[in-house]
């Protein structure tokens, strides 16, 4: 495959954007409460789970059914992070994780209801192949047609899904950016930085956490929804906790606590992990197309330690606004 | 039934004896690192490795495959500890986390480079079978129980009686006491690695070899696995590892007794460990044997 790739591209942008959505959720969560939730594919999961199951088992209507995901993700926020909330840092993300798991395992053996590991086409059984995707594709057939008035041969199916994404990662991230700024953002982080001084100064900690938790919650299901659109069939294996460390990398690789930068580190790693297959040059070369996965994943962990140890802010990020020093 | 019940408790025993030798190198760590390491479970894949090159390549025979996974293993910890977690000493728990995540990344999918994701098998028969009274076992799952017999009781010994195993046990219980009563708690930190690394090697070895099979992932499995072995018996305490590994393992096969309400389906039995973990880090964080205090 030529690097210059339009088509390819595209689809790299329309992951980055998924990226983004997903990345901010985590910002909320990490970066401005400094709650390590390690399971925040969880909630990509529960959504695409619920939503497909709907559409295929009751003929939901598609925004119900996407609607009824994101409930489905803030109600297990809720029921995992209620209690959690409470617990020390480490243990909360030992706790996210491991209910990241459940989701998962449940999702592989419920074979009735998720389809097993053959995934959501298999929800129907053998021999019937379950789609969930027919409304959101028709509906983005219709937006293709339209923009292919103003936009010709450029108008694409992932062009369109491209719009729509950044679209809403836009739409977010400006939303992120006044709150951010607000007196709420401002209590997030002093629970942060001090749980204890926000309590004394009469802020329900608890509260304010749990919102984050719903928030963040709310912005991995809706990531989720759109991943699920976007490759119209998904299985378990979608949703291994390596996923949710993508997201990390991602905040790490903006900056921390720059929200502008989210979007430039998903951007940023999307061309990384998919760009790793255009690097033939050896010792690369070496390394076979079948094995380039892994290749991914080494590369991955790597700038995961290594700016976790050396530049702990991330890229772009403020040294004296996070040091993650707890 | 009764037949089923003997076969799950042996099952039982085999599995809880990987979870306890694992698991008090985990809660050690743990205890004097503050270190939730999630790359612990790919220790037990490298251990497995090396000890599959031994034995398959190298046609040695399985003992000393065992020890060379666990020395190399023990080896890598080392590295692990000078290279990077002492360097980043100081560090937040959670930051270190995100790092022994990357560090699981590395190790799992760099054994995927190198050793390819085709499944393997030590050299020992994957389709004989040996059966004690009316047990049932394969020749891998017999040298296990057989490791597990000698291994367990010397590291329970070892912890128990010596001065080097007190030492450690002391500094995982109280970091600054032990300080102070002349423990050097910096040497300690490497012993405990060593130790660690070699119980996580032969566990992965152990693993393979219950398991048949195995591939890169062997040891990503039983991390959560480990996890709650090491907050059941106590954070940083061995014995309480120790103990809690046995109850686990016992708990998770005999769950799926017939003679009992009929059993839950086996494939749920990592999802009752995780519900289990979770759980005990909500009501019981000082873990079932430990006293609450302020963690």
């Amino acid at each position: 495959m030529q690097v210059f790739n339009l088509p390819f591209w595209t689809f790299v942008g329309v992951i980055a954007g998924i990226y983004t959505i997903l990345s901010l959720g985590l910002f909320v969560q990490f970066a401005l409460a400094g709650l390590p939730n390690f399971g925040h594919v969880a909630f990509m999961a529960l959504a695409a789970y619920t939503m497909a199951i709907l559409v295929i088992r009751l003929s939901a209507p598609m925004w119900l059914a996407a609607l009824a995901g994101l409930l489905a993700a803030v109600v297990f926020a809720v029921l995992l992070g209620g209690p959690s909330l409470r617990l020390r840092a480490d243990y909360l993300a030992i706790v996210t994780v491991a209910g990241g798991e459940i989701v998962r395992y449940l999702a592989l053996n419920l074979l009735d209801l998720t389809g097993g590991a053959v995934g959501s086409v298999g929800m129907l059984g053998q021999g019937n192949l379950a789609q969930y995707n027919q409304g959101w594709d028709s509906m983005l057939a219709d937006f293709t047609t339209a923009l292919s008035g103003p936009f010709g041969s450029l108008a694409t199916r992932d062009f369109s899904m491209f719009l729509i994404v950044w679209t809403v990662a836009v739409v977010i991230l400006s939303l992120f950016w006044v709150m951010v700024r607000s007196p709420w953002g401002r209590v997030l982080r002093s629970i942060r930085e001090d749980e204890l001084a926000a309590a004394a100064v009469g802020k329900d900690v608890f509260q304010y956490k749990l919102q984050v938790l719903i928030l963040g919650a709310i912005l991995g299901g809706l990531a989720g929804l759109l991943l699920a659109w976007q490759i119209s069939v998904f299985s378990p294996t979608d949703y291994e906790p390596t996923f949710t460390f993508y997201a990390y990398l991602i905040l790490i690789l903006g900056g921390m606590t720059r929200l502008w930068a989210i979007p430039l580190g998903a951007v940023l790693f999307g061309v990384l992990f998919a760009g790793t297959r255009f690097l033939d040059f050896w010792p690369l070369s070496l390394v076979d197309s079948g094995a380039r996965a892994f290749l991914r994943l080494e590369i991955v962990g790597l700038l995961l330690i290594l700016l976790m140890a050396v530049r702990p802010q991330g890229l772009l990020g403020n040294r004296r606004e996070l040091l993650l020093e707890r | 039934m009764a037949q089923q019940f003997v076969q799950l408790f042996v099952n039982g025993l085999i599995t809880g004896a990987i979870l306890a030798l694992t698991g008090v190198g985990a809660s050690l760590v743990f205890g004097i690192q503050r270190i939730a390491n999630f790359a612990h479970g790919d220790y037990l894949t490298i251990g497995a490795y090396v000890a599959f090159v031994i034995n398959v390549v190298f046609h040695q025979n399985l003992v000393v495959a065992a020890l060379g996974g666990m020395l190399a293993t023990a080896g890598f910890a080392l590295i692990v500890h000078f290279g990077l977690f002492r360097p980043l000493r100081g560090r937040g728990t959670i930051a270190i986390s995100l790092v022994t995540v990357g560090l699981g990344l590395v190790i799992r999918d760099g054994i995927f480079l190198v050793a390819g994701s085709q499944v393997r098998v030590f050299a020992v028969s994957q389709t004989e079978v040996v059966t004690i009274g009316f047990v049932r076992l394969s020749p891998g799952q017999t040298i296990a129980i057989a490791v597990a017999l000698v291994v367990a009781p010397l590291t329970a010994l070892f912890l128990a009686r010596t001065r080097l195993g007190k030492s450690m046990r002391a500094v995982a219980d109280n970091r600054s006491l032990a300080a102070v009563s002349g423990i050097d708690v910096e040497r300690m930190a490497v012993y405990v690695w060593i130790l660690a690394g070699g119980l996580a090697g032969l566990g992965g070895v152990m693993l393979a070899l219950v398991q048949g099979p195995f591939e890169p992932n062997l040891g990503v499995g039983p991390l959560f696995l480990i996890f709650t072995t090491v907050v059941l018996g106590g954070i940083g305490s061995a014995f309480g590892a120790l103990t809690a590994g046995l109850a686990l393992g016992l708990a998770m096969e005999l769950s799926t007794w017939s003679g009992l309400l009929g059993g839950i389906e086996p494939k749920y039995k990592p999802i009752l460990a995780f519900a289990v973990l979770i759980l005990l880090l909500l009501y019981r964080p000082q873990g079932l044997f430990g006293r609450a205090r302020v963690l």
